[in-house]
């Protein structure tokens, strides 16, 4: 074990054993419950910030540092995928050129979701492929970036794949660097990190994300949870299309059952409406309620899905040809309703698995003819049935329960025990956003992808995931919560300044003892494993976005279950003109400074008349000041004017990154997508009063 | 590489991969069956017997298979899968939706 790694154990356990201790003494003893409405979300905001800390601790435990990656070797078949929707031509083809002068031998090709003439001609003229949706997808959920590759997956063969977001700038050796990996059959994604270059040293918009793309991939990487970002990441063909069949396999396991239970209760409510002389009918009726029965108790003993449907279908088609002499005067009215069903099983985004039993009901529990509820049956059961008559393709590999795919497609890799790696060595310079309305477009976006996964596929009831990986992933997605919290650090001091309620028991010796030793090995616990690397920045902006971050949640809760839109919104195309500062889109943080700044004179002002205490009033000062100091950037972030490269700019590994065309936000639309955690939030737990 | 035979027979048709049925054979298999639907032929049997290796790839296209044999009114079958192909079934739980059938003859009987 390297000295660092054992430091840094050493310093997790007195971290977690100090943590434990102040936050039990909160709970037990220090609670002012009489100021509960403050002191209660106090405790429970510090409750969090501890198990963040914790979640961060056992990350470190296992920090894998590989080193010099294995040599790769030859003769393997590699697809090079550049993501594309709506980026400038130059920018995609500036990627494309050093896609092609990629050392490996591979296929580059442009996935093109914009289908763009120019786009096409240019990427023959390179000599390079040009994938364009197929005509599979006329009318359907086009899901995005994961809809993009997956189309490519069917039209491709490599044995690997290496993804791009289309201003990522590959190296010439990022195939030699990583396809080495793979000689451990078992691994089935090798990620790299993403790294900025239209950035200046300051970060004020904290793009870089130096402790995610580092201590923390590699703390996940030693429990094998190191996980999947969207670009610059290879991964193995087999691996993702296995995940698309066991995908397939579960999502019309539960689809079809959902439909038959549908179906019976529709055929129950036909048949009560039946008069006495109706008996033609009412057998009918009854024939494929026996077999809606039958099929159930089918599939129930283990007998094959797909053969029970198709056994079923046949049988109903029967039954119903039998009956359509007799009936045909009623079809016609139904037809309208049979219209709804199938429209309802190619409802936009939403897989069957996941269309609620209560909206099948709903749309069959109107009244219908017998021979229309028979035919509804079958119209339900062939839209769950084989054919996914909701989804473009049958098998679809990457994800499509989140607007982020990455991280959800890779907990289902992880789930089927494939291994991951993450290597850490920037094997790509790409473009980040340059203008306070893009990057919080891009950071809300990313938060809410992170959401959505939480909510629709927790890490933590995931079964086939090992408990580390488990914490692993919804560490990432806890501190996506944290803007809860810093509501609460916010207010806590402003309430303490201008009303004098005190949300702690006393500030006495026994809160210092235990409050101070555990923030300082915090802090020293963030130092040590930032290793040198910035993490300031990162810090601010866990803070400083709560705003972002509540909103991600609360969105993101509503798309999942109350099927509201998730308010997409597409990361503008071009650099903003930067003519106004946008004051506008950080309201609720200038609010916040403005209140704490007011609490800061209230404070001194009542401790001027003798209305507080000095030691109570100049601790909530320094918080006041710190928050402040936090949400400074914020300022700055406003005023920046974008990215302008130093005359002399330092040796840079890719030649092109420099031009002009490239100092353009990177367009982001339904195609971006790095699940990351907010920067590098670490070290921000505050225990403070 | 793989071959394959496909051979039409009182309206079912049979298609035979012989050899490594993985992420570059399972374009060709696509391709295959999809002509055979559009030639007016929606009921399939693959006979794996002489598939040495199968992969996720390879299971997709069968898939990709069967839904455009149902969306034409057919269905597709496959028979006589040796161990290692059966060992993929039972991975990805494909043997839980698609029972293989012992027997080409008699794979539509039932």
């Amino acid at each position: 074990m390297s000295r660092r790694l054992l430091l840094l154990r050493g310093i997790v356990l007195v971290t977690a054993i100090l943590g434990l201790n102040y936050i039990v003494w909160r709970w037990l003893f220090s609670v002012h419950w009489s100021a509960w409405w403050i002191a209660v979300p106090l405790v429970i905001a510090e409750t969090y910030s501890l198990v963040d800390s914790l979640l961060f601790g056992m990350t470190m435990w296992r920090l894998k540092e590989r080193g010099e990656p294995p040599p790769a070797t030859p003769d393997q078949t590699v697809d090079v995928f550049i993501t594309t929707y709506n980026e400038p031509l130059d920018l995609v083809l500036d990627t494309a050129r050093a896609a092609v002068a990629i050392r490996y031998p591979h296929q580059t090709w442009i996935l093109d979701d914009g289908n763009r003439p120019e786009m096409r001609d240019a990427a023959a003229e390179l000599g390079i492929g040009w994938i364009t949706r197929s005509p599979d997808w006329a009318g359907m959920p086009r899901h995005a970036k994961a809809g993009n590759l997956n189309n490519a997956l069917q039209a491709t063969d490599g044995e690997f794949l290496l993804i791009l977001d289309a201003d990522q700038i590959p190296s010439p050796d990022i195939l030699d660097r990583t396809l080495g990996y793979f000689d451990d059959e078992n691994v089935g994604l090798v990620q790299t990190p993403q790294y900025f270059v239209n950035v200046p040293e300051s970060d004020p918009l904290g793009s870089q994300a130096p402790l995610f793309y580092g201590p923390i991939q590699q703390g996940k990487d030693g429990w094998n949870a190191a996980f999947f970002c969207g670009s610059n990441a290879v991964i193995r063909r087999e691996a993702l299309m296995q995940i698309g069949i066991t995908r397939y396999v579960h999502e019309i396991g539960v689809g079809v059952d959902r439909a038959l239970r549908s179906a019976r209760s529709v055929l129950t409510a036909a048949r009560k409406d039946l008069g006495d002389d109706e008996v033609g009918v009412r057998k009918a009726i009854d024939d494929v309620l026996y077999d809606v029965g039958r099929t159930r108790r089918e599939i129930a003993r283990g007998g094959a899905l797909l053969d029970a449907t198709y056994r079923f279908q046949t049988r109903v088609a029967e039954i119903r040809r039998q009956l359509v002499a007799a009936d045909l005067q009623l079809v016609s009215a139904d037809l309208d309703l049979i219209a709804e069903l199938d429209q309802l099983a190619g409802m936009s985004d939403q897989s069957l698995a996941t269309v609620s039993l209560e909206a099948l009901d709903r749309a069959t529990a109107r009244d219908l003819s017998p021979l229309g509820a028979i035919e509804a049956v079958e119209a339900l059961i062939r839209a769950v049935d084989v054919d996914r008559s909701d989804e473009a393709m049958p098998v679809m590999p990457m994800a499509t329960i989140s607007v982020t795919e990455d991280m959800a497609t890779c907990m289902r890799m992880h789930g089927l025990g494939w291994r991951s790696v993450y290597h850490d060595e920037v094997l790509a310079h790409g473009l980040a956003p340059e203008d306070l309305e893009s990057m919080l477009t891009q950071r809300l976006r990313w938060a809410q992808g992170t959401a959505q996964v939480m909510f629709r596929e927790n890490p933590l009831v995931q079964k086939r995931l090992s408990w580390p990986q488990r914490l692993m992933y919804f560490g990432t997605m806890w501190s996506y919560l944290s803007g809860f919290a810093a509501l609460v650090y916010i207010a806590a001091p402003v309430i303490y300044l201008t009303l004098g309620v005190l949300p702690v028991q006393a500030l006495s010796t026994d809160f210092f003892i235990r409050l101070v030793p555990f923030l300082v090995v915090n802090q020293l616990l963030f130092f040590v494993a930032a290793n040198g690397r910035p993490t300031w920045r990162g810090q601010q902006y866990s803070l400083a976005l709560f705003p972002v971050w509540i909103k991600s949640v609360t969105s993101a809760f509503g798309n999942v279950f109350l099927r509201r839109d998730l308010d997409f919104s597409v990361t503008p195309k071009e650099r903003k003109e930067f003519a106004v500062a946008r004051w506008d889109l950080v309201r609720p943080q200038l609010i916040a400074m403005g209140a704490l700044a007011l609490a800061g004179v209230a404070g001194v002002v009542r401790l001027a008349v003798g209305q507080a205490s000095w030691l109570g009033t100049s601790l909530n000062l320094v918080w006041v000041v710190f928050d402040l100091v936090i949400f400074s950037v914020i300022i700055r972030a406003v005023r920046y004017r974008g990215f302008e490269p130093p005359d002399a700019r330092p040796p840079d590994p890719s030649p092109s990154d420099a031009s002009p065309t490239r100092a353009v936000a990177p367009a982001r639309q339904p195609d971006r997508q790095p699940a990351r955690q907010p920067a590098s939030r670490r070290g921000s737990h505050r225990g403070e009063r | 590489m793989i071959e394959l035979d496909v051979t039409t027979d009182r309206g079912i048709a049979v298609v035979v991969p012989r050899g490594r049925l993985n992420m570059v054979a399972a374009r060709q298999l696509r391709q295959v069956l999809a002509d055979i639907i559009t030639g007016g032929t929606s009921r399939i049997v693959v006979d794996l017997a002489e598939t040495t290796f199968l992969d996720s790839s390879g299971l997709g296209a069968l898939i990709g298979g069967l839904k455009s044999a149902r969306q034409a009114g057919g269905d597709l079958r496959i028979a006589r899968p040796t161990p290692e192909v059966m060992t993929v079934f039972t991975l990805t739980n494909m043997d839980k939706v698609l029972r293989p059938r012992d027997d080409v003859g008699s794979a539509f009987d039932v």
